[in-house]
């Protein structure tokens, strides 16, 4: 289909920081017990996209992802990884690869996605309009309090009400205006000459952008090329080129006007007559009707793909988020897990060793080699491998990685402890993180901390 | 159908032979068939069944017994026929009941041969299409050994292959996929159906040596028809009926085989109110298709699907039709989305995304060029159906496409045979669709007198050329614009001829009869002309010629001669197509605008938005084409005539 597909698997994030490592990047964070990564070569390879660019922000970073892959994937996919700059941005990151693209469409993913929306959606819109840019929109996800995790609602941290401010046309098809929401203080400017054309603008704060877009690649590298100091995708070229949709400096596949100075007359008459018989024949974007006001003027389009409600999208851009996305995919969203879980909705791994009376509820997992003392109870949390757990330790809500050890009657609530971290007994953490490898001082009682060395 | 009416050669046959013959007589039968066909008494019944003898071989065991004609028109297989042979009314009830059981099998057997080398060409196709090359991995593999040293850009997992093979890895892994589907396909096929389908293949053969495009066109249609129709009492196989559907879709690309006899006939066309067929067709769609519930009843052979589920579902298995070319799949979702739509724009798109294909084919190994292309475009065809209905025009454009591919030279070379095809395809579109318009602009303007007030239809193209270049030459008249819901597509003719300059006066078809006092001329475009003068075309064209002929205003028809058609049709029914049902209960763009709300999902509410009608050839003055100005009678001349220079060349 002449797309080539780019997965922007970022670096060591600063959102991320007690949870991401010089061990553990981004894209290898676990959920459900597998990098995050995985999850978007799922999607990818389900919908028969086989040939992936990887780009990884940093040296280390990059060795470590492509190690992950060529154990993983091998076989499956053909996946290049890339390594680039760190704190080069999502454009910069591009611009560093941009000699490797070759096809006519890219199609730009974000490596830190849960998903089950088809990408081939934002491609078919995309080839459709002809479209300079598309744009995957998708629906706010749920933060926090949901079904599945109710009791630990109230004390989620607060999200910004609303992540992004969208303009779309009346037929929802072309982007208008984009913005992020944290951005907007009081007032914005809107294009005069869009809203004059497209007469209509619907402002939307529900959607999102999912970072997930279809580029034309010509457009793209012009824009690289042009704009030096465009860091970011979606916070300076998306913005740039819908802003600049209708006076497009952007030569997109204008050819016209080269072939009206060649060939014979009757050659070029019928094919003038050609473009207008099929120019004719749809209703014309309103792109098409400004074009066809303002001679000489180019246009091109940016369009927008609404992805259905029912589907599934988190990106794993905070630590909330982190949490959101590991519940969900153990709970709500788990055909996604690629695991099959038992009769009491929790995945027990066979080799996992439980304690007298210890209960593992609903919407949990055990990893390989886990060992679980007497008298615990595991509720809506997810547990690595090769962890050993004491006795009477309560663990809710939280997602405990591999190689950790946690002491008899630690009682864990809405954390999150990474691999080969260790807390010594009666440990009480509320919604806290601990990094890889730290120790947790015996009988300690936090909530809301983050522990990591200095 | 068309067929049936073919007057038989047969006027009165008193008796009949089918089923059991006499122990002389079947001899006489099995060894000399054309004998038989001579006889008149039995040549309605070898109509039906002429080659039982040599393709089942059960033909031979039967005791035969010698019965009279049955009154045919009862069995509804063969209404005209029955008429044919009415004049013999005495007919004891057992026997008749019984030559009709026996009409069935019969017919079954024989349409075998001709269903089944459609399915074994349906069959082949499936593999063929699946070897595209796969695209995105040559570039990628060409991307990565070009960049390797560059930059550090790592290739940390390829899928093992062969080394040679590696980079056609996507194309392997896509044909074994295929290999999958199309595995219990074939295992379906019993050994009598695969002897039948050997059997057949040869008999075409023979028949394409020995010059087979001489048989008459009604026989050959009668044939299929029936064959079709005879199929659904006998005891269907799943196969067969999966291949008689799909004859329904490739029954009109005619290979090089004895397809060339039947494509003149027009295809049976798929009846969509027959349950288990549409079952079975939608088995093997690639887009999604949900019947839409409340249908008209009238209308229940149509397709009609519940819009907006088709697009998303298609949209969301971009990347998955890996044998679909990227051009004829923009074009499919452009025909779902309305993108793209009246007659010439659709045909221009879909040639264009064949010449696509074209340039980038190549043949697969041990594969024939011919075949394997004719194969490629039946899948695309069967696509772009399943996305929007063929138009008459694309239809006939894509029997040009194919009849060009069957004619290409073997000894050309490859190269030279994709360029051949894509000059090919250019010519058509600049000498039957451009080159036409072209024409009939300059017919058509002669008739264009100043202080004319000429009235035109919805958004044809050819009349809108007609318009500007009558205004280019300053000729001086008013242009009346007639509209209708749902589509509108009459605001942008509007828009752009304002945009020239000419006056115009815009209305709706409510007020047709008002306006049409002041008409001098009225212009309409078409979608098709059938071969008894009936203009098919967008509805509402039959309305505005019936009041402009009652107001004795001239209704001249502006259409290309690649939209002619042979086939006859006296209505619009049987043949339509049906828009969405939403288009008319709600106004696009304006979700608040919902004057049926509540109503939509009643069950004793349904809503048909029909596509096309038939305008009678009696409301029509004259036809533009690029053959000059004809009356409607001269239509079939123009198709016969032109289907020869077109097909033949």
């Amino acid at each position: 289909m002449d797309f080539q597909v780019v997965i922007l698997a970022g670096g060591f994030s600063s959102n991320l920081v007690p949870l991401v490592s010089k061990e553990v990047p981004k894209a290898l964070l676990p959920v459900a017990n597998r990098p995050v990564l995985s999850y978007v070569l799922d999607l990818l390879e389900s919908n028969n996209l086989k040939d992936l660019i990887v780009v990884v922000e940093g040296e280390d970073a990059a060795l470590k992802v492509g190690g992950w892959i060529s154990a993983a994937c091998v076989d499956r996919l053909h996946v290049e990884v890339a390594a680039v700059a760190e704190n080069v941005g999502t454009a910069g990151a591009l611009r560093a690869i941009a000699h490797h693209l070759t096809a006519k469409d890219i199609l730009i993913v974000s490596g830190d996605i849960v998903s089950d929306i088809p990408p081939g959606a934002v491609a078919a819109t995309h080839r459709r309009h002809d479209a300079a840019v598309t744009v995957m929109l998708c629906a706010q996800p749920v933060s926090g309090p949901s079904e599945s995790g109710g009791s630990s609602g109230k004390d989620k941290t607060k999200k910004p009400a609303c992540e992004d401010i969208v303009g779309l046309d009346s037929w929802k098809q072309f982007l208008l205006y984009i913005a992020k929401g944290t951005e907007i203080k009081k007032d914005t400017r809107v294009k005069k000459s869009i809203l004059c054309a497209a007469g209509k603008m619907e402002l939307r704060s529900d959607l999102m952008d999912s970072h997930i877009y279809a580029f034309k690649r010509s457009v793209l590298q012009e824009v690289l090329d042009q704009k030096p100091a465009f860091r970011s995708l979606k916070q300076d070229v998306l913005p740039y080129l819908v802003r600049t949709q209708l006076r497009s400096d952007v030569s997109s596949d204008q050819n016209n006007v080269e072939e009206i100075g060649n060939g014979k007359d009757n050659m070029q008459n019928n094919e003038v007559v050609l473009s207008q018989i099929l120019s004719n024949a749809s209703l014309p974007s309103f792109h098409q009707v400004y074009e066809s006001g303002l001679d000489s003027r180019k246009t091109h389009k940016c369009c927008v793909y609404i992805a259905d409600e029912s589907k599934f999208f988190v990106r794993l851009n905070s630590i909330q988020a982190f949490m959101d996305v590991n519940r969900d995919v153990i709970g709500d969203a788990n055909h996604l897990s690629g695991y099959s879980f038992s009769a009491h909705h929790n995945i027990v791994h066979p080799s996992a060793e439980l304690g007298s009376k210890t209960t593992v509820g609903p919407h949990c997992m055990l990893g390989e080699g886990s060992q679980v003392g007497d008298k615990c109870s595991v509720k809506r949390s997810v547990i690595g491998r090769h962890c050993r757990i004491g006795s009477n330790v309560k663990i809710v809500n939280s997602v405990v990685m591999d190689h950790a050890t946690i002491g008899d009657g630690c009682s864990i609530q809405g954390s999150v402890i990474c691999s080969n971290a260790q807390l010594q007994e009666r440990v009480t953490l509320r919604d806290c993180q601990v990094e890889a490898g730290y120790i947790v001082c015996a009988g300690g009682e936090h909530k809301g901390e983050t522990f990591a060395r200095k | 159908m068309e067929s049936r009416r073919n007057p038989r050669a047969v006027v009165d046959p008193k008796v009949r032979q089918v089923g059991f013959f006499t122990s002389s007589q079947p001899e006489s039968s099995s060894t000399q068939p054309h004998q038989q066909q001579t006889d008149p008494i039995s040549a309605s019944a070898s109509a039906s069944s002429p080659p039982v003898s040599t393709i089942s071989p059960s033909g031979n065991s039967l005791s035969p017994v010698m019965i009279p004609p049955p009154r045919l028109n009862s069995s509804d297989t063969f209404p005209l026929r029955g008429a044919a042979a009415g004049a013999s009314s005495a007919v004891s009830p057992s026997s008749f009941s019984y030559s009709n059981r026996r009409d069935f099998p019969d017919g079954s057997t024989t349409a075998s041969p001709g269903r089944h080398s459609r399915g074994s060409f349906v069959k082949s196709s499936t593999p063929v299409a699946s070897s595209l090359p796969g695209i995105g991995m040559d570039s990628m593999a060409a991307a990565k050994s070009s960049s390797v040293p560059a930059s550090g850009l790592t290739t940390v997992s390829v899928a093992t292959m062969p080394p040679g093979l590696a980079e056609k890895a996507s194309g392997m892994e896509v044909q074994s996929d295929q290999k999958k589907n199309s595995k219990p396909l074939k295992e379906k096929t019993t050994k009598a159906e695969r002897r039948a389908i050997q059997e057949a293949q040869r008999a075409a053969k023979a028949a394409a040596k020995a010059d087979g495009g001489k048989v008459p066109p009604g026989t050959s249609a009668s044939v299929a028809s029936t064959s079709v129709k005879a199929a659904k009492p006998a005891k269907p196989s799943t196969q067969k009926n999966e291949v008689a559907v799909a004859a329904g879709v490739t029954e009109k690309k005619g290979g090089p085989s004895e397809k060339d006899r039947k494509k003149d006939a027009p295809h049976p066309r798929m009846q969509y109110d027959d349950e288990s067929r549409v079952v079975k067709a939608k088995r093997r769609a690639v887009v999604k298709q949900t019947e839409a519930k409340n249908r008209v009843e009238l209308f229940r052979h149509l397709p009609q699907y519940e819009h907006g589920t088709q697009l998303p579902d298609l949209e969301a298995k971009f990347f998955q039709l890996d044998p679909m070319h990227p051009a004829v799949y923009k074009v499919g979702l452009q025909y779902l989305s309305g993108d793209i739509s009246g007659g010439n724009a659709r045909c221009i798109a879909m040639l264009q995304a064949f010449q696509e294909v074209v340039k980038d084919y190549s043949t697969p190994p041990e594969k024939n060029l011919n075949r394997d292309m004719t194969a490629k475009i039946s899948s695309y065809v069967s696509f772009l159906i399943e996305c929007r209905p063929l138009s008459i025009s694309m239809g006939n454009a894509i029997r040009f496409v194919k009849n060009r591919i069957a004619k290409l030279p073997i000894t050309l070379s490859e190269s030279e045979a994709k360029a051949a095809l894509q000059s090919d395809i250019e010519r058509f579109i600049n000498d039957k669709i451009i080159g036409a318009d072209m024409v009939i602009v300059k017919h058509a303007v002669t008739k264009i007198r100043d202080g004319d007030v000429l009235l035109t239809y919805g958004s044809p193209t050819a009349v809108e050329m007609i318009l500007l270049h009558a205004h280019e030459l300053k000729k001086k008249f008013r242009v009346l614009v007639v509209d209708s819901r749902p589509k509108l597509e009459g605001q942008l003719l509007l828009r752009r001829l304002i945009k020239r300059g000419i006056s115009c006066t815009y209305t709706h078809i409510n007020a047709i009869s008002y306006i049409m006092h002041e008409v001098t001329k009225v212009f309409l475009g078409a979608s098709s002309v059938l071969s008894n003068g009936t203009v098919y075309s967008r509805v509402g064209t039959a309305c505005v010629a019936m009041v402009a002929s009652a107001f004795r205003v001239p209704v001249l028809v502006c259409c290309e001669a690649y939209k002619f058609h042979e086939r006859v049709q006296l209505d619009s029914i049987c043949s339509n197509e049906l828009g969405d049902p939403n288009a008319i209960s709600k106004v696009h763009g304006r979700e608040d605008i919902n004057y049926l709300d509540g109503l939509t999902n009643n069950a004793n509410l349904q809503f048909l938005n029909l596509m096309y009608d038939a305008t009678p050839s009696d409301y029509i003055s004259m036809i533009i084409t690029d053959y000059g100005m004809v009356p409607p009678t001269s239509v079939p001349v123009i198709v016969r005539e032109y289907q020869k220079e077109h097909l033949l060349v």
